[in-house]
């Protein structure tokens, strides 16, 4: 029982994780490659407030409001390229993040952080609290989605350019949707972090970036249920099939290779296609 | 300044928008150079010129999409030179473009409803709490007759030809509630009816707090609907006043025409 709630809470850190990032590059159209390391500041966050005495559900917020400032500021910086250009730049956080972190005693430099206390309620306790705040967060989404946010969010994903004609500050809506999306990251982490009680700089690096991103695209780029069934079974594969753990990047890679190449609309487009087909016929 | 603009004094009442000594640079080259000129309240400007005398590139000086060299850019009295793209809109402009780009992924009643709201919701913590889209589709809807698409407002872009998408990027436009529009050839490609019927619609929709600028090549319905006129060549102004008067000078004829005699 106890492993399957593990892998349950797994599950649903990680849906909660790729929602947060399907907020930015999936409803806003913003390729990021360095999400893992908003993951990691709300993780630390989280971790090193509950050692100095905090409730879990106290860091929530702390977790999502730094990783969300933090996001403020990378986004100020990066949003103003574009697409290959912002993908490069994101990327440079992820190593950027990992670096400070390596060097960084407070936060227990190369060793990273252990002995992070059990969360309250031990193993059931987290695994509710992951399950409510994923729903919550998930509503969020879909309530952004249908709002004229969501409406917005669409035109600059399609076209930014044709989005700043017709009046929208596409700018300060790109940073909107960064700062939400990696406050939402922030909260993950603050999970991630009582789930693994061990976090160190390599547990938020590029390869979990690249996870993360692959979820949303094989997903179906800002398809909220094809990214919740992708990062659930990504999620899990690795526990079951030792050979995926061992050849991360390299599994996650092609996925993501295959996904663009052959299948760019993810498994939200596959399943929209399927539908009108049948409506058709 | 080479050429002789109209002068101030001929407008009733200041001008809506005015351009002065603007140079837009490219590497060096002077795509625009010293362009000058005023529209007046409820004006339709014809801005024509041979392929590459910089039309295009002024129109994008204007709406911000390009930062000239040098040069003012005024609206309504307010100068607008500094200003972001999104600011100019905002301020009373509008632009439809030459190479149409309506959003695919949306019905052209989404397209201008988009439009619609976009100044009113302008910032993103309003558009969060904004759920219905009723009003803006209202808007859009009424816009989307104006310009004769009613009986199209749910399709898709994909779904209609030319002509109409042309007129979307108009109704576009227009769901801004610009002081000044501007219209880069919204005839090109276009069948000679359709030109006809596009003109028509141009030439209706100057009114009191709203003047057209039009560029286009099809001189025939330029002749036919604008008054006044403004020519570019080799970026340079190259006159600006009354149609037939601009028309028949000599320079004007070289330039556009190719005429020599």
């Amino acid at each position: 029982m106890a492993y399957e709630m593990i892998v349950l809470t797994n599950m649903l850190i990680a849906i909660l994780f790729a929602q947060s990032l399907n907020l930015i590059t999936g409803f806003c159209g913003q390729v990021s490659l360095g999400h893992a390391a908003f993951l990691g500041i709300g993780a630390y966050t989280s971790a090193m407030l509950t050692k100095s005495g905090w409730p879990l559900m106290a860091t929530f917020i702390p977790a999502m409001v730094i990783a969300g400032m933090i996001g403020m500021i990378v986004g100020t910086a990066s949003l103003r390229v574009r697409h290959d250009f912002l993908a490069i730049t994101t990327m440079g956080v992820s190593f950027l993040f990992t670096g400070i972190i390596r060097k960084q005693d407070m936060l227990g430099g190369e060793m990273g952080v252990s002995g992070i206390p059990a969360p309250d309620g031990g193993r059931v306790g987290l695994l509710l609290m992951a399950l409510g705040l994923t729903i919550l967060f998930i509503m969020i989404m879909i309530y952004v989605k249908r709002s004229w946010m969501g409406f917005v969010f669409e035109s600059i994903a399609e076209d930014e350019d044709t989005a700043s004609v017709l009046g929208i500050d596409v700018r300060r809506f790109k940073l909107f949707a960064f700062i939400l999306g990696t406050a939402g990251a922030g909260l993950a982490g603050a999970l991630y972090a009582h789930q693994v009680r061990f976090i160190g700089p390599d547990s938020f690096g590029f390869v979990e970036s690249v996870t993360v991103l692959s979820m949303v695209i094989v997903g179906g780029i800002g398809s909220i249920w094809g990214v919740t069934i992708a990062a659930a079974l990504l999620s899990v594969m690795p526990q079951f099939f030792q050979v995926i753990d061992d050849y991360k990047l390299l599994v996650y890679g092609l996925l993501l290779f295959f996904a663009m190449r052959f299948l760019p609309e993810g498994l939200g487009g596959l399943a929209k296609r399927f539908r009108q087909k049948r409506g058709k016929s | 300044m080479t050429l002789a603009t109209k002068p101030l004094s001929q407008f009733d009442h200041a001008p809506l928008l005015e351009v002065k000594d603007v140079t837009v640079t490219f590497g060096g080259l002077n795509a625009v150079d010293g362009a000058e000129l005023m529209l007046g309240d409820n004006e339709l400007l014809g801005f024509i010129g041979p392929n590459g005398a910089g039309k295009t590139t002024l129109m994008r000086a204007i709406i911000g999409m390009l930062t000239p060299a040098k040069g003012r850019i005024i609206l309504d009295g307010q100068d607008i030179s500094k200003r972001r793209i999104v600011d100019r809109i905002n301020l009373g402009m509008a632009l439809a473009q030459q190479i149409i780009k309506p959003l695919k992924d949306m019905t052209l009643l989404d397209n201008v409803a988009l439009a619609a709201g976009g100044g009113k919701l302008l910032s993103p913590i309003k558009a969060i709490w904004h759920r219905s889209r009723q009003k803006e589709q209202d808007v859009a809807s009424a816009l989307l007759s104006e310009v004769g698409l009613a009986e199209v407002i749910h399709k898709y872009p994909s779904e209609l030809p030319l002509g109409y998408l042309k007129r979307l990027e108009v109704a576009r436009a227009l769901a801004r509630q610009p002081k000044v529009l501007l219209l880069d050839e919204p005839l090109a490609g276009l069948s000679k009816k359709e030109s006809e019927e596009m003109a028509d619609l141009i030439m209706g929709l100057p009114r009191q707090g709203r003047s057209v600028i039009l560029i286009e090549h099809n001189l025939a319905q330029v002749r036919r609907i604008c008054k006044i006129l403004y020519v570019q060549n080799n970026g340079r102004p190259l006159a600006f006043g009354n149609t037939d008067e601009v028309l028949a000078k000599r320079e004007v004829q070289m330039a556009y025409l190719g005429k020599t005699d």
